[in-house]
């Protein structure tokens, strides 16, 4: 996608004007976090679980060599075959390889965010093939030409009334007086467009929540169904996925799914979660004679044995987002990269550099309700600082603000200069607006002021009064 | 070469070469032991709890249940099925042998054909591998008498279900799973029928899959 993450202020201040786009927000936000607390309610040992959940991942990671290798051994003898990519080029290639192969004019998709990583759609029709989403959000963002603008929902951002107009635009073959009386009509329209895809794809792309060095498997998790017909209708299966999915056992996915649907849309366990082995056996009925696995690098590498590596954990499930007061103010598509919401923040500067996506990490308010929601326990907010720092140390933080720091640092050492300094801003804001009782501007404070007033200081500052109390406690 | 490359990196990131042998046989070890972490404690239930859970798990999320008392009495629960939500009295049937053993002639009216489902088709039967009470999750593996297509084609899935093979937990399904021999090809564990929320955050049965599951529970006790 167009990466925009260096205008994220521009973006974000465009997306709160976006009435649409807040109608949207409005009526998913409390959704997502009001599902997954009633799941959690119903799971005594989910706080458990989420230990075991971090503990699985760390050790996979610590040991991610043995087990990568242990993987792609497991695959190449279940009859696939791994691709092994550093860049996103060459897993793009890697990809063209196979369809070409395959002599694919048309592949079917399943929702894969590593595919929005590496931009695979449009390089694929550049190249010939026709590339064709068949997760319901993903669809319909192909037919607007608009990326997800969420890891789980990639089309929550839309209205009833964009659906139906996509689908009248898009869908010229069927009668343009047709009358859309709910929600269940729109839904039926695609189901009847997809399954001609479905059974004319020559190759099906999916993703992998997991894979299992154990088996040789990789693992999908949907709810539409879409991701099994895309694996197992096309004779070519490729699955594009990226080197941290690796999990030692069966055991071990089973409790990552544990927390896995739980945290993204608050269901016990997603309706269709699939383990894929190899291509159709022998005697089997059905499914595709090969199978690929196209492994993924992208700098995932670079990160282990780095402040950044507990990064390595996360399993997309998307609860950091759907409980983020700022993704919650200006949506997915200010955040101008694949991932967005704080998980977002941190992976985006990894992949864009900081440079380019410094805004990123500085857009939170630090409040650890990402932590605090996270089934694997990432701690993104200190992942975000780590990344300020780095801005910071790169001399990328803007003049106005380095200055501002310095100016606050050299008080900060200074106790007693930074209380004298303080009382006095205290006293000379309070007489100045004793009257009003706030103010609507203020010199130095037009970035506060500009949205909200700010009010006037009424008696002592913070200090004082805990200073005052202290000794009264005496 | 790529996956060297790839390699060594994560190796220089973790500050160490390839693991010494001891600690490789370590992992291999716990690779070929598979330990189960924690399980949740509400699918450990004897036989006729886990069976209660199942069923009310199913029903929680949008599937129906029939309870039968032995596979003689499948054709007949089929056919009021079919009609109850005015289908053709057609069914595709997984050849699997204990399907293959059901009374079908009973209900002559019922057209049934073996084999893997088509487009067209409206609904098949199949054989669950076993059900998990934990979630009223079925586990579905694929092989030459269980097509992975009568999954997921037909809007209609009825799947026939020993009440002897519903568990308590998914790590117990897997042990089963490994006792009868290699992974199949592909095994889906199946918690519902098929839906969507993509639009608007309002759930909508029958995205692509089916957009109704019908789990028939034969409760003989044996």
């Amino acid at each position: 996608m167009l990466q925009t993450s260096s205008t994220f202020r521009q973006n974000a201040t465009g997306a709160m004007a976006n009435a649409g786009l807040q109608k949207a927000l409005a009526r998913a936000k409390p959704q997502f976090a009001k599902k997954r607390q009633a799941a959690i309610d119903k799971l005594p040992e989910f706080e458990a679980l989420r230990d075991a959940a971090a503990a699985i991942k760390n050790h996979a990671i610590a040991n991610l060599d043995f087990y990568l290798e242990a993987y792609a051994a497991k695959v190449e003898a279940s009859g696939g075959t791994v691709h092994w990519c550093s860049t996103a080029e060459d897993a793009r290639q890697a990809v063209l390889k196979i369809c070409r192969a395959a002599g694919a004019k048309t592949v079917t998709k399943g929702k894969s965010m590593v595919t929005e990583e590496i931009a695979l759609n449009d390089f694929l029709e550049a190249n010939g093939v026709t590339p064709v989403e068949t997760d319901l959000g993903e669809y319909i963002l192909q037919l607007r030409h608009e990326p997800p603008s969420h890891i789980i929902g990639p089309a929550f951002h839309l209205n009833r009334e964009d659906w139906e107009q996509t689908f009248r635009l898009s869908h010229t073959d069927l009668p343009a007086d047709r009358v859309f009386r709910e929600r269940r009509d729109i839904l039926t329209e695609a189901r009847l467009k997809l399954r001609e895809k479905f059974l004319a794809a020559d190759v099906g792309i999916t993703g992998a929540n997991f894979l299992i060095a154990e088996t040789g498997s990789s693992v999908i998790v949907t709810n539409e169904g879409n991701g099994d017909l895309t694996q197992t209708l096309p004779r070519v299966h490729v699955v594009v996925t990226s080197i941290e999915k690796v999990v030692p056992t069966i055991e071990d996915t089973l409790s990552l799914l544990r927390v896995l649907a739980r945290s993204a849309t608050g269901q016990d366990m997603s309706v269709y979660t699939t383990f894929s082995t190899g291509g159709r056996r022998p005697g089997d009925a059905d499914g595709p004679a090969e199978y690929h696995v196209v492994l993924l690098d992208n700098g995932r590498s670079g990160m282990v044995g780095t402040e950044f590596q507990d990064m390595l954990r996360c399993i997309r499930c998307a609860a950091c987002m759907n409980h983020c007061p700022v993704y919650g103010a200006v949506g997915g598509h200010a955040y101008g990269a694949t991932y967005p919401g704080p998980m977002g923040a941190v992976l985006t500067p990894m992949f864009a550099g900081i440079g380019e996506a410094g805004q990123l990490p500085n857009a939170s308010t630090f409040c650890g309700k990402c932590e605090s929601v996270c089934p694997v326990k990432i701690p993104l907010p200190k992942l975000m600082r780590h990344w300020r720092e780095r801005e910071f140390e790169r001399h990328l933080t803007p003049p106005v603000t380095r200055y501002g720091l310095k100016v606050w640092a050299f008080f900060a050492k200074r106790p007693a200069l930074y209380r004298l300094g303080t009382r006095a801003a205290a006293a000379a804001l309070g007489l100045l607006g004793r009257k009003r009782g706030a103010f609507t501007n203020l010199p130095l404070a037009g970035g506060w002021t500009g949205g909200r007033d700010f009010p006037t200081p009424e008696g002592d500052t913070f200090f004082a009064r805990y200073g005052a109390q202290q000794r009264a406690k005496r | 070469m790529t996956e060297a490359a790839i390699i060594g990196a994560i190796r220089r990131g973790l500050k160490r070469g390839a693991l010494p042998a001891d600690q490789q046989a370590m992992l291999a070890g716990r690779l070929a032991a598979h330990p189960r972490h924690l399980i949740p404690a509400r699918g450990q239930r004897d036989r006729a709890g886990r069976v209660d859970l199942f069923a009310f798990h199913v029903e929680r999320e949008f599937g129906t249940v029939a309870r039968l008392a032995s596979p003689a009495e499948v054709p007949d629960a089929i056919a009021t099925y079919l009609a109850l939500q005015n289908l053709p009295a057609e069914l595709v049937v997984s050849p699997h042998p204990d399907l293959q053993t059901i009374p079908f002639a009973d209900k002559p009216l019922l057209k049934i054909r073996f084999g893997t489902a088509l487009p067209a088709d409206q609904a098949c039967l199949t054989q669950a591998f076993a059900g998990i009470a934990e979630t009223g999750t079925l586990m579905l593996p694929s092989g030459p008498t269980r097509p992975t297509s009568n999954n997921l084609l037909p809007d209609n899935a009825l799947v026939m279900l020993r009440a002897d093979d519903i568990l308590g937990c998914y790590e117990e399904a897997f042990d089963r799973l490994r006792e009868a021999g290699d992974m199949p090809r592909n095994v889906m564990l199946v918690t519902g029928p098929s839906r969507s929320a993509d639009i608007e955050q309002t759930l909508e049965l029958g995205a692509h899959g089916p957009r109704r599951l019908h789990v028939l529970i034969i409760d003989g006790q044996s």
